[in-house]
């Protein structure tokens, strides 16, 4: 085991330390009854070739059910303590890698995508438990027992010992060899299995345009090559692995040729008797699964390591977003006034927002329009701090974002994503999300304001029915109004409304937004639309484009001013025209 | 249904085996020879006590009881001689076993492979003719686990579970066997232990059970909770619900911890009392056969290879418990691939063989007319109402409309993925129905809206994995698309290898590409639904250039979201809400100043909207005609 993996682990392991203790203890008395069963075989066996009588017969009879009664009862509690302190041990280092992942943003989730987390949280964590469960215990297990027997059978005969001991070497090495290769083979089968399903999702995918052309027979072709190479690849394997359990057992085989040879000798003439000629039979049967296992546990070791190293490239991240030495503990409210100074942003070196200036006073509403792409999104998820701009470009209630805690920075703003993210529970804990002890009454208050709740009186369990998976399947509008309530339910300072109705029909999004307006009224209020008869009613509009400003003012200004805004309100009057044809 | 994935029936389904056992037909006689093979393996594996028996009562410990066995007439007198050979016996039994083992696994894993790779073939197959309707219905990635995952676990059954209860079974024969030979007193001592083995078994079975279903469930949750969240940690983040969202994963992946506890527990409890009952078995041994040692009856020799037996008696009944499992995942799996198996196929799935029957002859003329045409995708849900056009032979026909309003239906009935629920299509004055799917799709080339490409060359996309495809016709199609530029930037040029959906190209890289290949089928009539995603100004040109080339001189039919497009089609279709509503070319409909004016004028407020790019494109337009 290399040593900075014991290091880092420690931390950990050090927690169970004294059921580690306890397990090991366990685990040396067990093996050494496990020893002694062979052992009294032995004695009986030679004293059945000297004349024995009944009584001695008994007593042997008698000690073999005491030792295997103890070994049952050492067996078990070694399982319990060490199996389970691993499970313990995957138990804490799942909660901590969550709570890592909490502390990360924007940036961290660009670069390790969900599906690479959810690798790393599943297969590498049960790596490392097999590591340290059974690998532990294993390996523990083998290096005693071997240390046992080697001692037993040493004192019965030095010469046999190291004869009948010749083919474990070999053992273990033929398993760390095929080990190794077998795993390589593996992995290329695994790749090649991937590669079948992406020819089937391409396919699949393709479905209407292979129709179209009369490919089927082309695309069957194409699938038929990799249905073989991947049949290849599973059958070089096999050739690995076929091999590798007669290979195992012609190994231990041998160990008792070589016994049957040496040792029948040695009774013959006299070095050894009946008894200990059995004890080598005996104990080479003991040994054939440690020998074998040692190989295997290398291998979960191995295993093990690499994944604890990946484990560990996430759990030493330090946390991009957090207070630090520039946050003031004294700021405990907001009033809600916003400032952006000469801000520029980047994502991975490309420039997002340019030079942006805009001030919106506590209190009031601005939208903001533009293209797809313009960087509105990035604009208003610099205010919760989901993305961190560099310091002094953003002001909230004219002092710097930094120095405001982050709790009460975040506490004081109801944010509405553009992609609307609700998660697997009630309908109702979804609104209640930012405040859970909320009760159903103040649920039900928000949700009324969203426009959701004549929705809900339609569910079968009203605001107790589950969304996401395996329940109520939502429409987006009703998605997007979950949201909404979510976020107002929070009686924010800040309201930020990301495109946040954009599956919702236009007439109920006025009715929505008329009912929002009263809310609205005290609030700082960042709306982004596409609509403009969401935005119209606004303080302020600014229009955003390749990253900065290139309109504000209100509706009735940038109209007269005949750019951008005028032109997109214009081409909206014309669609809705087109709506209304029947 | 997310349940089909979960549910599990019993071990064994006779209607299911027997319809897998069908697979194995082709590869019976290697069948027949692998369960000979492993016969004969088992046997060599229970040879080592017994030589040792041989040994101890011929020679080391001889009694005039154990003189007799198997081998007494080529056994010399001579002690050391006699260890010896039978030390050599031994050796040469090992080497016989070890390539009879080999053998038997390597022919059963090949037929087990093999099995699958059919397998694996037919549901691809049965794919590629289910009915396009059959795909709305369900998810790509449930189907793809049909093809993978499901076949794979049958495999796990057929060539590694199937394989080591055969084994086992032989195995444990043959111990039998030679302990009822030996003494079928003390082999009925040593079987009354079995019964003991096989209760504690099901009892742990039933405890492991119970302990794994719940394991099941809170895996699933950890996985969802973790999924959700890291996908939404924004949102996480925003409401401050870092803690408590940290506390519920606690107590998901406590209940976790707890329900892996109590499997610890029963394997806890379940091997220690495996290993207790066979030391039982080896006391039972001990007590009475020593007894009978002591009277003169048996010899140590037998008393020792019962030891021996009785101590690797219990491993293959361990082991048979443990394939119950992967047979009970091996039937669910097998039933949900059958069911998709027996799903029929649709009327207009190409008939068996079809592909083979070479190209279709020679391009007749291309008329189009839709007479009367209703559909709805289910029941009266009409997406099209009584739709009425013909397109002449040569004729361009642009169809406009807001999304919605049926224009990618009309392609799809024009390809008959769908059939008409009222009304008729003709090709050339022939019903589609009447035509052979086949022959009748070879009519046209397709350039669908999200341009298609597949992991091969840009040559295989072309020529779309048609080998018989002649170089120069591939190269033509792409000198017309307007291809060959791009193409002369790449060192292999065609030859270039495309990444996973052509991850390498520009949307209007993989346009022109798709043009190409639409050009290559050689058609007599073209459909294009528009990409609506936007290219730069270079492409955008080259776009148009190969467009115009492209419908010259044949009977086309444009899905337009661009009006800049529309104008030169001979006939302009305007559908709204599933009906045709205007119908003439660019002016007469601008005459009307009906929908399509409205449209136009959209648009042409669009262009205006857009900044600068738009308009230094629209400069290149050629000026609309007046």
């Amino acid at each position: 085991m290399r040593w900075e993996l014991l290091t880092t682990l420690w931390p950990y392991l050090r927690r169970y330390r004294g059921r580690l203790a306890l397990g090991l203890g366990i685990l040396l008395l067990n093996t050494a009854v496990l020893v002694s069963i062979p052992y009294i075989i032995d004695l009986a066996i030679n004293d059945l070739g000297g004349g024995i009588s009944g009584a001695k017969l008994l007593k042997y009879c008698a000690l073999l059910m005491a030792a295997v009664s103890a070994r049952a009862v050492l067996n078990y509690l070694q399982r319990l303590i060490l199996i389970t302190v691993s499970r313990r041990l995957e138990f804490d280092l799942r909660n901590d890698l969550l709570a890592k992942l909490e502390t990360m943003s924007g940036g961290f989730f660009q670069q390790y995508r969900t599906g690479d987390l959810m690798a790393r949280s599943v297969n590498d964590l049960s790596a490392v438990r097999n590591m340290l469960g059974p690998g532990i215990m294993y390996s523990a297990q083998a290096v005693v027992l071997f240390a046992y027997v080697l001692a037993i059978l040493w004192r019965l005969d030095p010469r046999l010992t190291l004869i009948a001991f010749v083919p474990a070497p070999i053992v273990t090495l033929a398993v760390q060899w095929f080990g190794k290769r077998i795993h390589e083979r593996f992995e290329r089968i695994q790749s090649m299995f991937s590669s079948l399903a992406t020819r089937v999702e391409e396919n699949l995918s393709g479905l209407r345009l292979v129709r179209a052309y009369a490919r089927e027979a082309q695309e069957e072709a194409k699938f038929e090559r990799l249905n073989r190479e991947y049949v290849q690849r599973n059958l070089r394997l096999v050739l690995l692995s076929g091999a590798f359990q007669p290979l195992l057992q012609f190994l231990l085989g041998v160990a008792y040729v070589l016994v049957l040879w040496f040792g029948g000798r040695a009774v013959l003439e006299h070095r050894i008797t009946l008894g200990g000629y059995a004890a080598f039979n005996l104990y080479m049967a003991q040994m054939a699964f440690p020998m074998i296992a040692m190989g295997y546990v290398i291998n979960l070791v191995q295993r093990g390591a690499a994944s604890w190293a990946r484990l560990q490239e996430l759990l030493q991240q330090t946390p991009q977003i957090a207070d630090g030495p520039a946050t003031d503990p004294s700021v405990t409210a907001l009033a809600g006034e916003i400032e952006f100074r000469h801000l520029n942003f980047d994502y991975d070196g490309i420039a997002v927002l340019r030079d942006l200036n805009l001030h919106i006073p506590a209190g009031r509403t601005l939208a903001l329009v533009g293209p797809t792409g313009a960087g509105k999104s990035t604009l208003v998820g610099l205010i919760p701090r989901l993305l961190e701009a560099a310091p002094g470009m953003v002001l909230v209630d004219g002092r710097p974002i930094r120095e405001i805690p982050l709790d009460v920075l975040r506490q004081n703003i109801g944010w509405v994503p553009q992609e609307t993210f609700l998660f697997s529970d009630t309908l109702g804990a979804n609104i209640a999300f930012g405040r859970p002890e909320a009760d159903e009454a103040e649920v039900r208050e928000p949700a009324e304001r969203a426009g959701l709740s004549l929705d809900v009186a339609d569910f079968p369990e009203g605001y107790a029915t589950r969304v996401g998976e395996r329940g109520l399947t939502l429409s987006g509008g009703q998605k997007q109004r979950t949201a909404l309530a979510r976020a107002l339910l929070r009686n924010p300072r800040i309201l930020i409304l990301d495109d946040a109705l954009a599956s919702v029909d236009t007439l109920t999004e006025e009715r929505i937004l008329e009912g929002l307006e009263q809310a609205r009224r005290g609030r700082t209020t960042l709306l982004i639309s596409h609509r403009i008869s969401t935005v119209r009613s606004a303080d302020q509009i600014a229009v955003l484009q390749d990253g900065h400003i290139t309109e504000a003012g209100t509706h009735a200004e940038l109209i007269g001013r005949g750019g951008t805004y005028a032109a997109l309100y214009e081409k909206q009057l014309l669609e809705e025209e087109l709506a209304q044809v029947e | 249904m997310p349940q089909e994935e979960e549910s599990l029936g019993k071990a064994v389904d006779g209607r299911l085996v027997r319809r897998l056992l069908g697979y194995l037909r082709p590869y019976r006689w290697t069948v027949v020879a692998a369960t000979v093979a492993a016969a004969l393996q088992s046997a060599t594996q229970v040879v080592g006590p017994y030589l040792n028996k041989v040994v101890i009562d011929r020679y080391l410990f001889p009694t005039p009881a154990g003189r007799g066995s198997l081998l007494a007439g080529i056994l010399p007198h001579n002690a050391l001689r006699g260890v010896t050979e039978l030390g050599v016996i031994y050796l040469s039994v090992l080497v016989v076993g070890f390539v009879l083992d080999f053998g038997q696994t390597y022919a059963m894993q090949w037929v087990g492979q093999y099995t699958m790779y059919d397998l694996r073939r037919e549901v691809f197959h049965h794919l590629q003719r289910l009915p396009i309707s059959f795909f709305d219905r369900n998810p790509a990635g449930r189907l793809v686990t049909r093809v993978t995952n499901d076949v794979e676990t049958l495999n796990d059954t057929i060539s590694t579970a199937l394989v080591a209860l055969f084994d086992d079974m032989f195995v444990l024969v043959m111990i039998i066997a030679i302990m009822i030979r030996f003494n079928w007193r003390l082999s009925l001592i040593t079987l009354g232990v079995v019964p003991l083995i096989f209760l504690a078994t099901h009892f742990f079975r039933t405890a492991v059970r119970e302990s794994y279903r719940r394991i099941r469930i809170y895996v699933a949750q950890i996985n969802v909770f973790l999924q959700e969240h890291i996908t939404g940690m924004a949102v996480v983040q925003a409401f401050n619900r870092e803690r408590r969202a940290l506390a519920e994963f606690h107590d998901i992946n406590r209940e976790h911890l707890h329900a892996w506890i109590s499997a610890v527990f029963a394997y806890a409890v379940y091997y220690p009392a495996v290993e207790f009952l066979s030391i039982l078995a080896v006391t039972l041994i001990l007590w009475f056969g020593g007894l009978r040692v002591m009277h003169g009856e048996l010899t140590i020799g037998i008393v020792f290879a019962f030891i021996q037996y009785a101590q690797r008696f219990f491993r293959p009944i361990q082991d048979l418990s443990d394939k119950y499992n992967t047979l009970q995942s091996a039937m669910a799996s097998s039933e949900r691939i059958f069911r998709l198996l027996d799903t029929p196929v649709d009327a207009t799935a190409a008939p068996e063989g079809a592909a083979e029957a070479g190209a279709a002859p020679a391009a007749a003329p291309g008329r189009i007319e839709f007479d009367h045409v209703w559909f709805a995708y289910k029941g009266e849900d009409w997406i099209l109402r009584d739709v009425s056009f013909a397109a002449e032979p040569g004729e361009s026909v642009a169809i406009v409309g807001h999304t919605g309003a049926g224009k990618t239906t009309m392609i799809s009935l024009l390809l008959r993925f769908y059939d008409v629920q009222k009304g008729r299509i003709l090709l050339d004055g022939v019903d589609l129905r009447a035509w052979d799917v086949h022959a009748l799709r070879r009519r046209f080339g397709i350039v669908l809206q999200d341009p298609y490409l597949s992991t091969g060359t840009i040559a295989d996309n072309v020529r779309m994995d048609d080998d018989r495809m002649p170089a120069e016709v591939v190269r033509e199609a792409e000198r017309q698309a307007n291809l060959t530029d791009f193409l002369a930037t790449l060192p292999l040029g065609d030859a270039t290898p495309l990444r996973e959906r052509g991850s390498g190209l520009s949307t209007g890289q993989k346009q022109l590409v798709n043009f190409a290949r639409a050009l290559a089928a050689r058609p007599s009539i073209l459909i294009l639904d528009e990409a609506t995603a936007s290219v730069d100004t270079d492409t955008e040109l080259k776009i148009r250039e190969a467009l115009e080339r492209m419908l010259a001189g044949r009977t086309s039919i444009l899905i337009a979201h661009r009006l800049s497009t529309v104008q030169r089609a001979d006939q302009i279709l305007v559908m709204h809400k599933g009906v045709l509503r205007e119908r003439g070319t660019h002016q007469e409909l601008l005459r009307q100043q009906g929908i399509y004016w409205r449209l136009y004028r959209l648009q042409y407020k669009d262009q205006e909207a857009r900044p600068g790019g738009a308009r230094k494109l629209e400069a290149v337009r050629e000026p609309a005609p007046s």
